[in-house]
């Protein structure tokens, strides 16, 4: 009840405050035009800002630890604040140094994309692109796929050479140079994590921050679960399984919903009519609900076939998901298919490949590539949120979503220790990040096509 | 009024044929299964003798559409079966007696809408009026930072959300209890306080949606005529938000708002799990985790009706809100 109290109190005090600041600025300005027109929103706007900003300094510099009847008490409120708050400046920091650079280096292109995006957006793609590094040399990279990736850029090189200008061809080489380099590097440097995820080390429940005195160790920076693996290693192997699951499963979604979106826009008729029912069917059922009963009886035939339930899972999401896709993809497709190109095409006699592929697909790239961003952060909640509830990804696989399930009691250690609460959050953390990065990237890039100014 | 109580007629039943095909769908998809329920209730250990007076016993003797009609006429009169867990519990060990699905659902259902409707209560009314402040103040640093905020917390994992909150309100600061321990019985207040973590995890959640679209709904009429005669004859901009655009922004945000609701319904499955609030989402976990066919299949259907009739509740009232429809010329 204090509680309230206190907060009414504060917000009549800053209305109070508003309202003077108002009243000074317009007296000490001589009534100048930004005062006299200031509504009372505004100034009690300005005077909440001022008062959040000292609060979070004030209560930054609280001490952490505090000594109660002549002992040694630790604030864990106050060290969970901190930390909050450098990881917030850290971000900012490290976004306004990557828009920095990619407004200053590489070809023209990239260097105007980045002058005009917000700090959300290339703190987003500066994030995605941490991930990805993370996830694909969480394990040791195998010189065949060096290899076969050199081989790969090859032929795309030698292929593309006629088709682009000279100098976005040389653009595309360079970046897939720096790929093979950064391969070849990190061949030598090995893998991120230093144990194995499945990898069942001497010693269970080391409590994180690698200080021997308060029951760490310096081996395992992030301590080590229940039945003693590390967890430093499981997340950065958890970047690749749920991210990497996740991927596969929206590619698979956008393969099915796209062509059959597609195939319906442009047949039409019985086919048309026969899928976008079944559509509207299954999208009367909730998503996660569906996910759930078709895991159930998943997980029954899984065992028996002898498929890993991972790929019964892939399957069905992608198929939920597809429904999605095939809505938006139809829409767009219909709209262009009435089009007079299309006509002039269909009058060429070209076939159902061509105008599928050389002239819808081309111009519906700009929603759909924004749809995929979105779609892949509904797919990777979804299978974080199944493997949270213990039906998604299964173990001996690290994920993120199973590690929350499995270290979430720890949180309740907050108030005594601090570093014991932080490995669930961490993972759930390491979910969210990834989803808010790839959602700011998506809201810029939908501001921008969409030409808003309001 | 014809016109439109004929396209509602027609919407209601669309409604029912979608949730009828729906049925049909979740019992076709559990009939899936390899083997059948006999083989899945016993087990192992199972003899052909009992297999078969168990498959006799819950007709499974009889062709698929026997039995889809069976379970039809079983819905229609309230009777939604008996679960796995029970049936075992009464024959091992002499259990409770009968225990329908029915009754296992009801109260978890009444508890899994109250929690719907306290984060109602707080979601809808802050979510308008952010809103609507963040139009009147569009293009601010207001603006700004709750567009940063309102994305992150559409983006991020409803457990995420969850466990922060249970740091900071349940574990740092005791101010809230981090298990809604509800039970038959308890006073409005206690019961309140105990799902008021859930109810603003849920908040939380839903909020930053229409938030969002509250403040694009106004946002798109400002170009608009009439605001600009609004404007033009001196009114405060507060004025013409509240009273020129808000009217004519309702369609959408009614939309948004029982789209949200719909969530709330089907959405609660992983915060009733963290809280462990007893709804019908934790019912509906805990029976897909063992298996228990009947429930999962009647927690399926209820939730599948609660999200098409929020749908077509939403659908009517844009109809309904549209003066254009409601008086044709």
């Amino acid at each position: 009840m204090s509680t309230i109290v206190w907060i009414v109190g504060a917000l009549v005090v800053i209305a109070a405050g508003g309202y003077v600041f108002r009243l000074l600025g317009q007296m000490l300005t001589g009534n100048a035009p930004k005062y006299r027109d200031m509504s009372f929103g505004v100034a009690f706007g300005y005077v909440l800002a001022v008062a959040l900003v000292i609060g979070t300094v004030w209560f930054y510099l609280q001490p952490t630890v505090v000594e109660v009847n002549g002992q040694q008490t630790a604030v864990a409120s106050v060290t969970f604040f901190r930390w909050a708050v450098q990881a917030v400046i850290l971000g900012s920091v490290a976004a306004y140094w990557f828009k920095f650079v990619g407004k200053n280096f590489g070809p023209e292109a990239s260097r105007k994309a980045f002058r005009t995006m917000p700090l959300t957006a290339s703190f987003g793609i500066l994030i995605i692109g941490v991930y990805t590094f993370v996830a694909i040399f969480a394990g040791q990279i195998a010189v065949t796929t060096i290899i076969g990736l050199a081989i790969g850029f090859m032929v795309i090189l030698a292929a593309s050479r006629n088709r682009l200008n000279k100098d976005s061809h040389a653009g595309i080489g360079f970046l897939l140079f720096a790929i093979l380099v950064i391969c070849s590097v990190m061949y030598f440097v090995g893998p991120l994590a230093p144990y194995g995820q499945e990898e069942i080390l001497g010693a269970a429940n080391i409590l994180p921050g690698g200080n021997t005195a308060t029951g760490g160790d310096p081996a395992y920076p992030l301590g080590t679960d229940s039945i003693g693996r590390d967890i430093l290693s499981r997340l950065i192997y958890g970047a690749q399984n749920t991210v990497g699951i996740a991927f596969v499963t929206t590619v698979l979604a956008f393969a099915i919903g796209v062509t059959l979106g597609f195939l319906a826009a442009t047949l039409g008729g019985w086919l048309d009519q026969l899928l976008s029912r079944a559509v509207d069917v299954l999208m009367a059922i909730p998503s996660l609900i569906f996910a759930l009963l078709l895991m159930t009886i998943a997980s029954v035939w899984a065992p028996r076939l002898g498929i890993p339930l991972t790929y019964f899972m892939v399957l069905i999401i992608a198929v939920i998901d597809s429904t999605r896709v095939f809505r938006l993809s139809r829409a767009v497709a219909s709209n262009i298919v009435v089009m007079d190109y299309i006509e002039a095409a269909k009058l060429r006699g070209e076939g159902l490949g061509y105008l599928i592929f050389k002239e819808i697909l081309p111009n519906a790239t700009a929603p759909l590539l924004a749809e995929f961003g979105l779609r892949f952060c509904f797919v990777f909640l979804t299978i974080a949120a199944l493997s949270f509830l213990g039906v998604g990804i299964q173990p001996p696989l690290s994920d993120w979503g199973t590690m929350v399930k499995d270290l979430a009691p720890f949180i309740n250690f907050a108030q005594f220790a601090p570093l014991a609460a932080v490995t669930p959050l961490l993972a759930a953390g390491a979910i969210a990040l990834l989803t808010v990065a790839v959602n700011f990237v998506v809201d810029w890039m939908l501001h921008k096509s969409s030409g808003l100014k309001e | 009024m014809g016109n439109v109580s004929s396209i509602i007629f027609q919407r209601l039943l669309l409604g029912l044929v979608t949730l009828l095909i729906v049925s049909i769908v979740i019992f076709v998809a559990v009939n899936l299964l390899p083997g059948d329920f006999a083989e899945l209730i016993l087990g192992q250990g199972a003899t052909p003798e009992a297999v078969s007076t168990i498959r006799r016993d819950l007709g499974l003797d009889q062709p698929l559409i026997v039995r889809y009609m069976q379970w039809l006429g079983g819905i229609a009169t309230g009777d939604l079966g008996t679960s796995f867990a029970q049936l075992n519990f009464k024959t091992n060990l002499g259990g409770a007696g009968d225990v329908g699905v029915i009754d296992q659902i009801l109260p978890r259902l009444s508890n899994t809408m109250f929690l719907a409707l306290v984060t109602a209560a707080i979601a809808v009314p802050l979510a308008v009026t952010l809103g609507v402040l963040a139009a009147l103040f569009r293009n601010t640093v207001f603006d700004r930072v709750a567009n940063v905020a309102t994305l992150s917390s559409i983006s991020s994992p409803e457990f995420f959300m969850a466990y922060v909150l249970i740091l900071f309100l349940a574990v740092l600061n005791p101010i809230l209890p981090s298990l809604s321990n509800i039970f038959e019985g308890m006073s409005f207040t206690e019961r309140l306080e105990k799902s008021m973590l859930p109810a603003l995890t849920l908040t939380l959640v839903v909020t930053a949606h229409m938030m969002r679209m509250t403040r694009a709904a106004i946002i798109n009429l400002l170009a608009s005529p009439y605001i600009e005669m609004a404007r033009l004859k001196g009114m405060s901009p507060m004025r013409v938000i509240v009273k020129h655009a808000l009217p004519n922004a309702l369609a959408p945000i009614i939309n948004v708002i029982a789209l949200n609701l719909a969530y709330l319904v089907t959405g609660v499955v992983v915060v009733e799990v963290v809280f462990v609030y007893p709804g019908i989402g934790q019912l509906f976990v805990d029976s897909v985790k063992i298996r228990d066919i009947p429930v999962v299949q009647a927690c399926c259907l209820i939730f599948a009706a609660a999200y098409i009739l929020l749908n077509l509740t939403a659908d009517i009232l844009s109809i309904l809100s549209n003066p254009r429809l409601r008086h044709p010329k």
